[in-house]
């Protein structure tokens, strides 16, 4: 067994005071697919920005326990929040290029990073393993407005690639997609795999099943007397075995469609 | 606005029938179109019907001076000599300097509110922005003359001679009653203006952008450099051209400040006059060729800020155009 990329202990989460995710402990491996599924409000969003602290950004929101990024704990004092994010990329639910070229798009998080070496190059081949060079290689001077939507995730990714990360998160990549450009993000995704640890959020069970390697059930969990709610992982494991055979009676009503 | 039209047989007969039904509806929509386009030519009417009277009424000062109305640098309405390039000059200048101080500042003042300052803080200070903006104009003339006057513009102005006195647009001998003086209180009028329009260009840059500058590794700073004023630069272009508006017809705070000098001077520490602030001095004393050359001097300002907007309009829409 490997080493893993992220190992989580016990982590708790609360916007205001008001918890949103409680006691998860999970390890993520490099190399692989990591699916994260679960009803709406369940936490999915809020775990997964707790892996390159972007819940720094939200106000209110406070984080305990601890989140290891190969061995070192990335909510240590000493440990700046701007370097985490430049070593694990991010892509969101809604494409979201700047309003800028195509190639000043990618060229972002080099340029901020203080990229030395060939900027063309590293933007061609960050285009390319995004599989999107050959559709944009005649209008790099072009806004990436004027893309589609597909195409612009696929520019978001390469933005993402183009830092050189270490992990990509996606927080439901697919979901303003059509199907034809989701299987070109899902196929993307393998090929990405081969040198990146992904962590993906989708609500497309079908998804997590073609394309991970392990799955995180996470569920809401109600406490009647307050009603309030709050996301607890109840499942985590190879992703053949979450979905044909579950050991939690909630993870097998997800998967089958009887609730969520 | 046209309604379908009704000879298209080729339509369905259940789409004709259903229009038919509608048919109050489709009055009332007439009787919108019509009162809009009403109240919209009437705005036209009235712009040309001042345009026409003023025109009108300084066209006997047009025809006498000619091109030299404008470019005469002699004001001598006792010998009936009307030139008023000084005039268009303190108006430009005195503008310029006001939006050259506040832009800066305002942009300042709003990237503050809206990215940097504690949210507890926000509410107090936008409100403190607005309401310098609501402050009447003579009021900052006279806060201007009575305290900024002896405390900041006559120090500042000296200061500014004796260590730039050499370019001549420091020379001395330098006054706070000038094109100076003045220009830094527009600014102080305008910064208001410029800041309340600005925080809310910034304020609409996407979540999306900045969420996305941020998940590169982005620093705050770099967030707002390559996130937040891009997106905003056609609004803040918006902004300063309110702000410039405000400035180049503004009146009595000018005409207190600027020194009523009407001899044109390269030096901006020393006295000048505006388009607007010799309207306001003299129309009292003005005889009727007096007059009729104020009026011209409204028209020529009118023609200044109408071609200021026009250029600025051109500006944003190739800027919103380039993405
Ligand atoms: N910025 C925020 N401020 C306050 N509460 C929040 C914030 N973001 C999320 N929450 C709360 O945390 C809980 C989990 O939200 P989260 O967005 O992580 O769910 P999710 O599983 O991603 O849902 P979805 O599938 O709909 O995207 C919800 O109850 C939500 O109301
Ligand atoms: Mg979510």
């Amino acid at each position: 067994m490997t080493e893993p990329v992220f190992s989580v202990n016990h982590l708790n989460v609360s916007y205001g005071g008001n918890l949103a995710l409680k006691d998860v402990c999970l390890d993520i491996h490099p190399r692989e697919i990591t699916a994260i599924i679960g009803p709406s409000g369940c936490g999915k969003s809020t775990f997964i920005r707790c892996l390159n602290r972007m819940n720094d950004l939200v106000p209110g929101a406070q984080v305990e326990g601890q989140v290891m990024y190969h061995g070192e704990d990335i909510y240590g004092a000493d440990i700046d929040p701007v370097t985490v994010r430049r070593r694990i990329g991010m892509v969101f639910q809604r494409p979201n290029p700047f309003p800028k070229s195509i190639y000043d798009n990618v060229a972002f998080g080099p340029r901020i990073n203080g990229f030395k070496g060939d900027l063309d190059e590293l933007v061609e081949r960050s285009l390319r393993r995004a599989a999107l060079w050959d559709e944009v290689k005649n209008k790099m001077r072009k806004s990436a407005l004027a893309l589609s939507g597909g195409q612009q995730q696929r520019l978001c990714i390469a933005r993402a690639i183009a830092v050189e990360p270490d992990v990509i998160l996606m927080d439901e990549p697919a979901s303003a997609l059509d199907p034809i450009a989701t299987v070109r993000i899902e196929d993307l995704m393998q090929e990405l795999k081969q040198e990146y640890s992904i962590v993906i959020v989708t609500h497309n069970m079908q998804q997590a099943a073609r394309v991970s390697d392990k799955t995180a059930f996470l569920y809401t969990e109600v406490d009647e007397e307050s009603m309030s709610r709050w996301g607890i992982l109840v499942e985590y494991g190879p992703t053949g075995g979450i979905f044909t055979k579950p050991l939690d009676k909630r993870t097998e009503d997800y998967v089958s469609g009887r609730f969520g | 606005m046209r309604a379908p039209a009704q000879s298209n047989d080729a339509r369905p007969l259940s789409l004709s029938a259903l229009a038919r039904g509608r048919g109050f509806g489709r009055t009332l929509d007439r009787v919108f179109g019509w009162t809009t386009a009403v109240s919209g030519s009437l705005v036209l009417v009235i712009l040309a019907f001042m345009v026409l009277t003023t025109t009108n009424t300084a066209l006997p000062v047009f025809t006498s001076e000619g091109i030299s109305f404008v470019t005469g640098t002699e004001w001598l309405p006792s010998r009936g000599v009307y030139g008023i390039l000084p005039f268009i000059y303190g108006t430009l200048v005195t503008s310029t300097i006001a939006v050259v101080i506040a832009v800066p500042i305002s942009v300042g003042v709003s990237l503050y509110l809206t990215e940097l300052a504690p949210s507890w803080m926000k509410g107090p200070i936008a409100y403190a922005v607005d309401l310098l903006a609501a402050v009447p104009s003579v009021v900052y003339g006279l806060w201007g003359v009575f305290v900024l006057l002896p405390l900041f513009l006559q120090p500042a102005a000296e200061a500014l001679s004796s260590v730039f006195g050499f370019l001549p647009i420091f020379k001395g001998p330098a006054t706070g009653l000038s094109y100076f003086g003045a220009g830094v209180v527009l600014a102080i009028m305008i910064i208001p203006i410029i800041s309340a329009l600005a925080r809310e260009v910034f304020k609409a840059v996407p979540a999306d952008d900045r969420l996305a500058a941020y998940a590169l590794g982005a620093t705050r700073w770099e967030m707002i450099r390559e996130a937040v004023i891009p997106r905003s630069r056609p609004g803040l272009v918006g902004a300063t051209m309110l702000g410039l508006g405000r400035a180049l017809g503004e009146t009595i705070a000018v005409a207190l400040l600027v020194g009523s000098s009407t001899k044109i001077s390269a030096s901006i520490v020393q006295p000048g006059y505006s388009m607007a602030a010799i309207i306001a001095n003299q129309f009292q004393e003005a005889d009727e060729q007096g007059i009729r050359a104020l009026v011209g001097i409204g028209v020529v300002l009118f023609a200044i800020t109408i071609l200021i907007n026009m250029a600025a309009r051109l500006f944003v829409w190739r800027l919103v155009a380039e993405r």
